[in-house]
């Protein structure tokens, strides 16, 4: 069963969830889709793999450059050790991959206590908090 | 070198932990294969011929005497005594076990090393010229900005799935040490209009199954913009680099199918948006980056005036290079003694190296991309004693520069890749030119063998370049010449021969016949150079390709006349 991670816990299966949601692939721009973000209820980017890393700079896009505030959600092939860096590029909802352990992926989100890089999740970078 | 605080080993440390769990996950059979890839690639291990390879990082080629023990310790416990110098400035162990890896890793932390993307679809340990810090060149010191970037590319969350592995290089001198016109990016360090430091920017270069030299798409970046400026590059690369066919992934072919000018004018308009962010480096940071650096407690002493002969005087002209500093030298340890596979080092050598380098050259050592260990500041007055010192480790061959310097990678000897070995290849040139006198009066010249395309032995800028081809089974060899990994000269009387993909000679090679080749190719140039100081390669440039073609296939004895490709 997939398992729905939000803001670092797991979700509990509620009510069909209500809204427009706007799914993008790994080729898609978000420029094209700017203007339509604060209209809808949710923004999913698709991983066909998780080794197509296109999606991470869909998400630092919507986030940094198009102000995007709601919720951002990996699907597709989303597994325990992709999470931190999804969620350092903006993503804060996950709908893990069929067979991933949702209790054990929930520490990937502390794999690392520190980062380098400028970041959605620290738009300083260490340098500046050094 | 750089010493790590704090936070730099909590980020290692929590790899290694990070990793362990992950290893142990996949010997559990929680992670499929195809999961477990990209995550035992990013901490340097590969699954090969006969035994996993780990790719431990040196990054930018510097290491302590402490942190050469450590290898030397890695080479002893969990291999088989001895390591592998690749031409990324890494060392390679071939025979550690899947199980041990996190282990490895662990003792690697415990001095300030790991193993962090040294493979991969990310970008990977930066590359420096070895001569930083110390050559009379120098426009910057490269390591602190490699230094930079090695912080901003560790973990770059954006950048861990790229549609292909992404190779930066930084050239700190004059003289480009670094190729950096065969690297994704090169950064090459110059000077602006009043004196502030930047870097000339060249993207898409790389060597492989499609050679391409690099475009240099800014000609001065003002060094507070470094990091944003790659980051648009990267950023660009990862939306719009193939991901359809893994043979077109390089960030090269999207330069060449967009163009140069459309590729930058993209690049540009990213930066656009990015430029003085967060990102942009303070010069705070890059003091304290400097800071962090331990600078050699140099004394003040007057430069020597030494004219040997012999056998040190030969080791003088080759393998010793002017210091900034009066009264030091810097002395390059050659890996490419004949019958040594080209940059091994056993566990006791390394040992032995890590007390050169505490006696003679303040505890610091740096790895070449030519696959050589340099001692980068010995006094002048000691420079005897250390090579009596070399002589007895097998150390001191002086062939820096010279043919016999050969690059090679590790062949069909190791590598599952390869269509054929290169280390026999390297050891039947070396035996065929040991003549000494004939090696140096043949003067510079890069001989790079590589045992398939994927080209690790950086045959395409090989003065000659030698590449193992597969023909129906059998193991053979393909010539080229002219290549060159850039404008390593400098001064008044330097040869600028650009950077250059090398061209094939004609019909490849069995793997008896190519020192003969050689000697054919040497015959060309030594009757038809204009003086000593034109280089094999200038001379090749100049000529262009046909004289040397006529002596190979043309010759009476030539093993391929039957099937000449000599042009009437």
């Amino acid at each position: 069963m997939a398992t729905l991670i939000r803001r670092g816990k797991i979700a509990q299966p509620s009510q069909p969830e209500a809204g427009e949601v706007l799914r993008l692939e790994p080729g898609d721009d978000p420029a094209k889709v700017a203007g339509r973000l604060g209209a809808v209820a949710r923004v999913e980017v698709n991983f066909p793999r998780f080794t197509d890393g296109r999606g991470y700079s869909i998400a630092r896009l919507l986030r940094e450059r198009y102000g995007y505030q709601g919720e951002l959600r990996a699907v597709g092939d989303v597994q325990r050790d992709q999470l931190f860096y999804l969620s350092r590029c903006g993503f804060d909802a996950f709908l893990l991959r069929d067979g991933q352990d949702a209790e054990e992926a929930l520490a990937a989100f502390n794999d690392f206590s520190e980062a380098y890089q400028a970041s959605v999740e620290r738009p300083q970078p260490l340098f500046r908090r050094r | 070198m750089y010493l790590y605080d704090e936070i730099d080993q909590s980020i290692v440390d929590e790899r290694v932990a990070q990793f362990r769990d992950q290893t142990r996950r996949f010997l559990a059979g929680k992670i499929s294969e195809d999961d477990f890839r990209p995550l035992r690639l990013q901490n340097g291990l590969y699954i090969q011929r006969y035994a996993p390879m780990l790719r431990v990082a040196i990054p930018y080629g510097i290491l302590s005497s402490t942190q050469l023990r450590m290898l030397a310790h890695i080479a002893r416990k969990y291999d088989r005594g001895y390591g592998h110098f690749s031409t990324r400035q890494n060392i390679q162990y071939n025979w550690p076990k899947v199980e041990e890896t996190p282990d490895i890793l662990a003792d690697l932390a415990s001095v300030q090393m790991h193993a962090i993307q040294t493979s991969g679809n990310c970008v990977r340990n930066i590359t420096a010229d070895h001569f930083a810090g110390v050559a009379r060149d120098e426009i910057v010191d490269s390591f602190v900005w490699c230094e930079l970037l090695r912080q901003w590319s560790t973990f770059h969350p954006e950048f861990a799935y790229l549609p292909r592995k992404f190779k930066i290089a930084v050239n700190g001198a004059e003289a480009d040490r670094a190729a950096t016109f065969l690297h994704d990016i090169g950064l090459h360090a110059v000077r602006g209009g009043t004196g502030e430091a930047g870097f000339r920017v060249i993207v898409g270069g790389g060597m492989g199954r499609t050679p391409v030299i690099g475009h240099v798409i800014r000609e001065f970046l003002p060094w507070q913009h470094l990091l944003s400026y790659v980051e648009a590059i990267l950023r660009v690369y990862n939306r719009y680099g193939r991901r359809d066919n893994i043979y077109k992934a390089r960030i090269k072919i999207l330069v060449r199918e967009r163009g140069p000018d459309k590729f930058r004018e993209e690049v540009e308009a990213e930066w656009e948006q990015l430029r003085d962010g967060p990102s942009t480096l303070t010069q705070a940071e890059v003091r304290r980056v400097e800071g962090r650096f331990v600078s050699p407690r140099y004394e003040a002493l007057e430069d020597l005036y030494l004219a040997p002969s012999g056998p040190f005087g030969a080791w003088m002209k080759r393998n010793v290079f002017p210091h900034k500093r009066p009264g030091y030298a810097a002395v390059t340890l050659s890996l490419k003694k004949t019958g040594v596979p080209p940059g091994d080092a056993t566990d006791a050598q390394m040992e032995a190296i890590a007390e050169l380098a505490d006696r003679y050259s303040f505890g610091e050592l740096r790895v070449t991309h030519e696959q050589n260990l340099v001692l980068a500041d010995v006094r002048q007055e000691r420079l005897e004693a250390l090579w009596r010192e070399l002589n007895a480790l097998g150390l001191a061959t002086p062939n820096i520069g010279l043919l016999t310097n050969i690059i090679a990678c590790p062949g069909g000897d190791f590598c599952s890749l390869a269509n054929a070995k290169s280390i026999p290849v390297a050891e039947a040139i070396q035996r065929l030119f040991d003549d000494l006198d004939y090696l140096h009066d043949i003067g510079e010249l890069d001989l790079n063998i590589s045992g398939c395309i994927n080209s690790c032995g950086h045959h395409h800028v090989g003065h000659i370049g030698v590449l193992g081809v597969d023909k129906q089974g059998a193991e053979y060899y393909q010539i080229t010449i002219g290549g060159n990994q850039g404008e390593t000269q400098t001064g008044q009387t330097a040869r600028r021969t650009p950077a250059a993909v090398g061209k094939v000679i004609g019909p490849s090679f069995a793997q008896h016949e190519v020192p003969w080749v050689v000697e054919r190719l040497i015959e060309v140039y030594l009757d038809q150079r204009e003086s000593e100081d034109e280089r094999f390669v200038d001379c090749a440039h100049r000529l262009g390709i046909e004289p040397f073609k006529q002596n190979v296939y043309g010759h009476a004895d030539s093993p391929r006349q039957d099937r000449a490709a000599v042009a009437a």
